[in-house]
């Protein structure tokens, strides 16, 4: 029995019937971790101690009935830009490098009452700006299916680190496809949620508009279980949306079940760009809901190509703002030599950021600058508002609307940061799910011809991320 | 030289009465060691996320509605971007684009007795910035971030002001009307009320404004009326030798009654407003404006109308004692508790304003209870001590709100009633002074006087006057 | 249209942005920002007159705190992460004459 290789909830199944014990767990993945970690580099952080002693602590609860839960003794790894009290969080930044915060993100704490075991920090692009995870400053993740290749980003590490058993689940986090970019890359399951759905409180924020935190899992079962975990109302998150109890409890959609599911397929998701392996695949798993009974039809969603830029102005402008705070003054790096305060600030930020924060930086500055808002900032967001408004048609007619999560596979590592928009054009599919505010997970649907994974996306309209678990479970099991 | 006009608008931040910050549960209490106030929102640390205190929109909406606003039903958040050590997130929270209360104002009494309105462009809500303290020893400064995030509102006027009279005027009206909703103690000294001075000058008659500039760190009404004349004379001077103004922001340094400008390469005053994603829009409905409204208490001109008729005080008290809404609240609750409101009046009119100049304090920081002050007027109407007594009492409860009742008796401070006691006071008194006995028979009226005096000497003060008289006038 | 970044933009956005670039990042910033801003442009072929600008994808509205302290005194721990820290202040260079 190789239990790094379980899923989340078969580890936490065989815990709760003593099978397993929480040390057991907790030993068995950092014996996998051991032995692979230093050819895919997929942590920032790693905490065996405190994970040791958590387990100690847990296994009481779980052995006199006070944790219960299908969580409860599974070991997590947390992607570096969520805040765990005690514990660096650095956001693969240099800037970040000795930063321990004073307390957890209520995604960790969700996790922790539900008796997760934390083990580790999980690698990401440099302040989740980035799409291959080459950005970080701790060098890059590769991917565990073919480590010529990347992972995928922001959340590289999180999605590599499930798909190579180095973890059981991770949480990531997604602003323009950080989780379900990553996840297709890697083979693994990833789900953003709509925008409100689990608290950002703890999250250091990229695009506060658009920054969600969700699950990255082995298979959907894993996907619900975890979401449920971390999904909730939180007081201390102003954009946090109170849903009906009932619409928390996701693991009630794990069910094989799409008769009547209308799935919309955009054409123009499959035009020019895409790689014909990808295509070919998703469609194929588009055909596997049909022959369950969904009703698949293709259609045309408008301004799919607006969607980048709008998001690039939005992005980098909360960005240039939301990152002002790192200057070498209450926490995080400080220049050695400075002559006065704006060289304080000026040396401990240009030393401190990696070169696409800096870009980011920069470009969000320039575009909320006097003169340049209203023809910049403004003007994507009445696109943001317009995309909106498409999706809303399509979702008059449709439950799901099916795509890739990528144009391509995983490119080779090295290959992409030369050119930043063509990097950039590779979110083409994730992006206007986040200024939509809508959720979308990532089901793995097949490989290309050099073995590497390829995944579905499936997107819902707000609240729907029942319907979403339900297809790509369904999917999932019939594959 | 030519004659010119000073035009002069105010940007007014107010440090507003709640108990916790605007966007966290931090305590707003003034003082505390550095640092001790602070928490993960209000010290920029990442990943924390403001949530907006309730109370700093109901003020806001109070002293829009008093100060006669419109009140904004959408209102939304921008991020201010600046990069300065006091302000932990290099963003300050505000409003620029949809600010909470927009087109009011307020009337003032300008010096020739007339009367003029002062318009009111905008109120908005933000959060004040944090301290910084210089070190002197090293070269360094230091940071304290218990008062980042303390709610503020900013009034910003319209340049209707033409003199330092009319600025102080207008900001004496806002105090007033502020202190009444009890939505901000209001004092310039401990930086709770601050005022940005913004002044051109221009030709008697031109139809133009000149360049304005804006002058900060302005801590006392004297602060801004020097201020005032100092930038007045520094911009005809300029124009008078065919110079231009140049707009800009100045540091008026109270000490040296000089303003210096805040120029620096590196401020670039582009502060890349936009809308505060961490926040949601505040809406305000009709019920809402409604229940608000229904709470604005009775503000000075109508107290001091209903003093005069409930009352009978004269004008001048009552307009004394509402020009603090503290002073008026004391002066009702005293009287409801002894109802003798002319004798309060009287105790705050003379004794206490006294006591307030001597000790140069605001009415504002009066700490005595009305209840001590009633007990005090409940002793002297009693006659149960006199008048000299009472005074030197007073100064007891102003300093440390003792109870008056207690400390005459303590003290044994009350008049004696003991005719007998008295009686043989008189007798002692009588032979031990015959000459002035001998002058009283010989009709020297001045002489009763003398034996009076020298009974409540020996009295200690103890003693009724009137008594004494009516016993000596018997014994002699 | 293509736009050029000129030097002193580069400059000016470097003082907002409190970032100082060496020679050649500059030199790269310039491209990669022009390149960015054309690619951008292609939001001029929208006609989005009368849209209003969408900040919050949600109808969400007045969410409030009640006026109570609730936060204690956690210094020590915060200013842990300080750079420099001197008698529980944050330590910055002068920021007067």
């Amino acid at each position: 029995m190789d239990i790094a290789k379980m899923t989340a909830t078969e580890l936490g199944r065989k815990i709760k019937a003593k099978e397993i014990s929480v040390r057991e767990a907790v030993e068995a993945v950092f014996d996998r971790i051991k032995s692979v970690e230093g050819e895919y580099n997929c942590y920032v952080t790693l905490c065996e101690e405190q994970a040791l002693k958590k387990a100690e602590e847990v296994q009481k609860k779980i052995d006199d009935g006070t944790l219960t839960g299908p969580l409860a003794g599974v070991p997590v790894a947390i992607k570096d830009n969520m805040c765990t009290k005690g514990v660096l969080t650095t956001c693969s930044s240099k800037i970040l490098g000795n930063f321990k915060p004073t307390f957890s993100s209520e995604a960790v704490l969700n996790l922790e009452k539900a008796g997760a075991i934390i083990i580790g920090k999980t690698n990401m692009d440099e302040f989740a700006m980035g799409s291959t995870t080459e950005t970080s400053f701790f060098g890059p993740t590769k991917n565990p299916r073919n480590p010529e290749y990347v992972p995928g980003g922001s959340s590289g590490g999180s999605a590599a680190a499930v798909a190579a058993d180095e973890c059981y689940y991770a949480l990531g986090s997604d602003t323009g496809g950080s989780i379900r970019q990553p996840s297709s890359y890697c083979g693994v399951v990833g789900m953003k949620p709509t925008y409100g759905t689990v608290s950002r409180y703890g999250l250091i924020a990229y695009g506060s508009s658009l920054d969600q935190i969700g699950p990255i899992t082995k298979d959907v079962t894993d996907c619900a279980t975890v979401l449920e975990a971390i999904a909730s109302y939180d007081a201390k998150d102003s954009t946090s949306v109170k849903r009906e109890p009932e619409d928390y409890k996701f693991t009630k959609a794990l069910v094989e079940d799409v008769k009547g599911l209308k799935i919309g397929i955009p054409r123009t998701y499959f035009g020019e760009g895409i790689d014909e392996e990808v295509k070919e695949k998703v469609l194929a798993a588009a055909k596997v809901l049909e022959s369950r009974g969904a009703i698949v039809e293709e259609f045309d969603l408008g301004l799919v190509d607006y969607a980048i830029p709008a998001y690039y102005i939005i992005a980098s402008a909360e960005a240039s703002s939301n990152l002002a705070r790192f200057d070498g003054v209450k926490y995080g790096y400080r220049t050695e030599d400075y002559d006065g305060l704006h060289n304080m600030y000026k040396k401990s930020r240009s030393e401190g950021f990696g070169a696409e924060v800096k870009r980011r930086i920069m470009l969000g500055s320039f575009v909320l600058s006097s003169g340049y808002y209203d023809a910049y900032y403004i003007k994507a967001l009445k696109t943001k508002a317009l995309i909106k408004k498409e999706f809303d048609k399509a979702f008059e007619k449709y439950d799901i609307i099916l795509g890739p999560a990528a144009p391509t596979t995983a490119p080779k590592l090295g290959e992409s940061l030369s050119d930043p928009i063509k990097m950039y054009l590779g979110d083409i599919y994730t992006i206007s799910v986040n200024l939509a505010g809508l959720p979308g997970i990532c089901v793995p649907c097949g490989n290309d011809k050099n073995g590497l994974p390829i995944g579905v996306q499936l997107i819902g309209d707000c609240f729907s991320e029942k319907t979403l678990i339900r297809a790509a479970y369904t999917y999932e099991q019939s594959r | 030289m030519k004659e010119y006009e000073t035009v002069i608008g105010l940007e007014v931040h107010v440090e507003l009465a709640t108990k916790t910050k605007i966007f966290c549960g931090c305590s707003t209490a003034f003082g505390g060691a550095p640092n001790t106030h602070v928490c993960p929102v209000c010290s920029g640390m990442p990943g924390s996320l403001p949530v907006l205190n309730k109370q700093v929109v109901e003020y806001a909406m109070a002293v829009g509605l008093a100060t006669n606003c419109e009140i904004n039903r959408k209102n939304i958040f921008d991020r201010k971007n600046y990069f300065y050590p006091d302000n932990p997130q290099n963003y300050q929270i505000s409003q620029l684009y949809h600010p909470i209360c927009h087109d009011g104002g307020i009337e003032i009494e300008t010096a020739d007795g007339g009367k003029k309105t002062v318009r009111i462009h905008e109120i908005h809500m933000e959060e004040d910035a944090g301290k910084l303290v210089h070190d002197d020893w090293e070269d360094c400064s230091l940071v304290d971030f218990n008062r980042s995030g303390v709610p503020l509102i900013e009034i910003v006027s319209e340049p209707d002001m033409r003199s330092a009279d009319e600025v102080i005027a207008y900001l004496d009206k806002l105090r007033l009307i502020i202190q009444y909703l009890g939505a901000s103690d209001c004092k310039l000294q401990e930086g709770s009320m601050r005022a940005d001075v913004n002044l051109s000058v221009r030709e008697v008659g031109a139809s133009e404004f000149g360049t304005r500039t804006e002058t900060k760190n302005l801590n006392s009404f004297k602060a801004i009326a020097r201020a005032i004349e100092a930038e007045k004379k520094r911009q005809i001077e300029i124009i008078e030798d065919g110079g231009k103004v140049v707009q800009e922001t100045r540091r008026w340094d109270d000490n040296k009654e000089y303003s210096y400008a805040m120029r620096s390469k590196e401020d670039a005053q582009d502060y890349r407003y936009f809308p505060e994603p961490d926040l949601v829009p505040v809406v305000i409905d009709d019920e809402w404006l409604n229940a608000v409204k229904a709470r604005q208490p009775e503000f000075r001109d109508e107290k001091r109308a209903r003093y005069k008729a409930e009352f009978d005080i004269p004008e001048y008290d009552a307009d004394i004692i509402t020009n603090s809404k503290k002073m008026a609240d004391i002066f009702e609750a005293t009287t409801a508790i002894c109802n003798k409101p002319k004798k309060v009046s009287n105790w705050l009119m003379v004794e206490t304003m006294r006591l307030l100049k001597d000790n140069s304090m605001e009415p504002e920081d009066i700490s005595f209870s009305p209840e001590n002050l009633a007990k005090l007027i409940e002793l002297v109407e009693a006659g149960s001590i006199n008048s000299s007594v009472a005074k030197e009492v007073f100064e007891k409860i102003f300093k440390e709100d003792i109870d008056p009742e207690k400390y005459v008796e303590e003290k044994g401070l009350k008049i004696v009633n003991d005719d007998g006691a008295l009686k043989s006071t008189i007798e002692e008194i009588i032979a031990a002074n015959p000459q002035s006995v001998a002058d009283y028979h010989s009709g020297k009226e001045k002489a009763l006087g003398f034996l009076v005096g020298q009974t409540m000497k020996a009295m200690k003060g103890k003693a009724n006057p009137a008594s004494i008289n009516k016993i000596l006038k018997e014994l002699l | 249209m293509a736009n050029v970044i000129t030097d002193e933009t580069i400059e000016y956005v470097g003082i907002l942005a409190k970032l100082e670039l060496s020679g050649e990042e500059k030199e790269a910033a310039k491209k990669d920002m022009g390149n960015m801003l054309n690619y951008i442009d292609m939001l001029n072929e929208l006609d989005t007159d009368g849209v209003q600008p969408m900040s919050n994808v949600f109808p969400v509205k007045n969410v409030f705190r009640e006026d109570v302290v609730t936060n204690g005194d956690d210094s020590e721990n915060m200013l842990a992460n300080a750079p420099e820290e001197k008698d529980g202040f944050y330590v910055v260079p002068k920021t007067v004459e």
